[in-house]
């Protein structure tokens, strides 16, 4: 679904990614993990448009959509799910979830989506009407993932969902991420909480300053000793 | 929303405002209120356009700029070099002659949004104060190519416009421009703006294209400044260099800001109280030199007019209506499923 083929990226002089090259499959739940500086949220960054590559490509769906404008990424179904929320503070709940929704153009499509988000998060419906700055933690998180989810996208990129979260909201949070996955949405996930993150994925890259040094499938990641060592803290 | 829906959403609003024409106009035509009160008021409301302008840009999209009377200099200097020019031809009657006017604000309009779309398209990339400061540059370059600018008078001015400007001619095309704002806000592009003032980045992510959007509204509150700049050349029947300046731009920052950013109502409130209050001033200055055992000079205006602006940015930060609309300026068909963000 998502090729991306020996990506550069550079902030001015510094290389954040030094070429490379990995695979999302469709359907599948695969994680980005490596430690603070490693180039994952820019990976993600550069896969929405926001930054530039210098070198590379990206495909997604068999077409190249290397350097886009993150608009037009977005109506080719590619959504993000920003790392710290970035929820629109002094817009409702509401108006929050229907700008999600900003590239469909259909009233009733976006009517059955917000439903359905209002299904997925109680919490949100409930506060439909409460401007999203006076929200919780837990609840902007809610509110990014709902906001995602209002988009027509079949690639959810996921940047740290569970940052600056309380043990429990974290452990919803990934059950929030399994179960659109199960709804047929293919994920891409960025986390340092790695353990949390080999438990749902099903294939893992680690990157080191730049560059991928291990990847396999989710199990065997989690064995390896020298993942575990440097990761998993054990 | 529709933006062209001018009046089924707003029954009310019209309602409301021509109640207040009639009223003002009978007592314009009683005595009651003279000339001067109603020039004051034709001000009060071609700065309501000029506040409300702004705010589009400054309060909904976010984009802090502060050269806006350049753009209300490009629409005055359009409008009243093509009246002027017309009006020596002798060719308008008592009938024409508001025709040739309407013209004449459409063109304003537009002139000043191609030159703000110029100008956005570049300077938009710019955020806070480096937009700031080059909006005021451009303002000021606005400025002084008309003042080198023999042609439309330089820096004497451009005399002897027609005075085809009067009170029920401002006060409904400035009924008009707020409907359309207001409809602007509260459309889908509003919807965008705001995004955008909230957090660039989540707006990207949604897949709203920025440029777009942010260019939009300087364009948008380009074409109204410039229709508020050819109102008021009509008006006091000369446009001058001097009108357009840095501080006139200040003085309608002010008006956004007093009144509270994003907020249309607040800039109505802040247009037309500062107008007024500054008359007051003018007045209670006056008289309390006939009655003071010492000489108040007129200088003190300003210092009363300053200290009151402190204050309500002491005791009010967001502004006087912070944000919060009046219900009558809510669309008919957003009121009823209003969601606490109104007043």
């Amino acid at each position: 679904m998502l090729k991306v083929n020996d990506l550069e990226v550079s902030y001015g002089a510094i290389k954040a990614l030094k070429g490379i090259t990995f695979e999302v499959k469709s359907g599948e739940i695969v994680t980005l993990i490596g430690a603070n500086g490693a180039g994952k949220s820019t990976t993600l960054r550069t896969i929405s448009g926001l930054l530039k590559a210098k070198r590379g490509q990206i495909f997604y769906k068999g077409d190249e959509i290397t350097n886009r404008e993150p608009n037009e990424i977005v109506a080719m179904g590619i959504v993000q799910i920003p790392e710290g929320r970035r929820t629109f503070p002094d817009l409702t709940v509401r108006e929050n979830l229907e700008l999600g929704a900003w590239t469909i153009k259909s009233r009733k499509v976006i009517n059955d989506k917000l439903e359905g988000v209002y299904e997925l998060f109680p919490r949100l419906k409930e506060r439909r009407g409460q401007l999203a700055g006076t929200l919780s933690g837990g609840e902007q998180q809610m509110l990014a993932v709902g906001r995602a989810l209002m988009a027509e996208a079949n690639l959810v990129l996921l940047d740290e969902p569970s940052m600056g979260l309380a043990p429990v909201l974290v452990d919803e949070i990934f059950e929030v991420i399994e179960r659109i996955n199960k709804e047929g949405r293919t994920i891409l996930l960025v986390e340092q909480n790695a353990e949390m993150a080999l438990q749902i994925a099903n294939y893992a890259y680690v990157l080191e300053v730049g560059n991928i040094v291990f990847e396999g499938e989710a199990k065997t990641v989690a064995q390896d000793p020298k993942i575990k060592a440097a990761y998993l803290g054990a | 929303m529709k933006i062209t829906k001018l009046f089924t959403n707003n029954r009310k609003l019209v309602l409301f405002s021509v109640i207040f024409y009639v009223v003002v106009d009978v007592l314009h035509l009683t005595g009651v209120l003279n000339d001067y009160w109603i020039q004051i008021t034709n001000v009060a409301l071609i700065n309501i356009i000029l506040a409300v302008s702004l705010n589009l840009i400054n309060g909904f999209a976010g984009q802090f700029s502060i050269g806006h009377m350049g753009f209300a200099a490009v629409g005055a200097y359009t409008a009243g070099t093509l009246t002027t020019i017309i009006w020596k031809l002798g060719v308008a009657n008592s009938i024409t002659k508001y025709l040739l006017f309407a013209v004449a604000l459409i063109l304003a309009g537009v002139a000043a949004a191609i030159v703000g779309y110029l100008i956005g398209l570049p300077t938009l990339r710019l955020r806070g104060d480096y937009l700031a400061i080059v909006t005021l540059a451009f303002g000021e370059i606005i400025r002084v190519i008309i003042n080198a600018t023999g042609y439309v008078g330089g820096p004497r001015g451009l005399l002897g416009i027609p005075k085809l400007s009067n009170f029920t001619i401002i006060f409904f095309v400035t009924l008009l421009s707020v409907i359309i704002m207001r409809n602007i806000v509260f459309s889908t592009i509003g919807r965008a703006l705001k995004s955008i003032r909230e957090d660039e980045v989540a707006s990207e992510l949604v897949g709203v294209d920025i440029t777009r959007y942010k260019v939009l509204a300087f364009t948008i509150g380009s074409f109204f400044a410039g229709i508020a700049g050819a109102l008021l050349c009509h008006l006091l029947q000369i446009a001058h260099p001097t009108q357009f300046g840095f501080i006139g731009s200040i003085n309608v920052l002010v008006m956004v800001y007093i009144g509270g950013a994003g907020s249309i109502s607040g800039s109505i409130v802040a247009a037309v109280g500062l107008t007024f209050l500054s008359e007051f001033l003018r007045l209670g200055i006056d008289n309390l030199n006939k009655i003071a055992p010492f000489p108040v000079g007129p200088e003190w205006r300003m210092v009363v007019y300053a200290v009151l602006l402190v204050a309500v940015m002491l005791y009010r930060t967001a502004g006087i209506m912070g944000g919060r609309e009046f219900g009558i300026l809510v669309p008919e068909e957003e009121g009823k499923n209003a969601t606490g963000s109104q007043a």
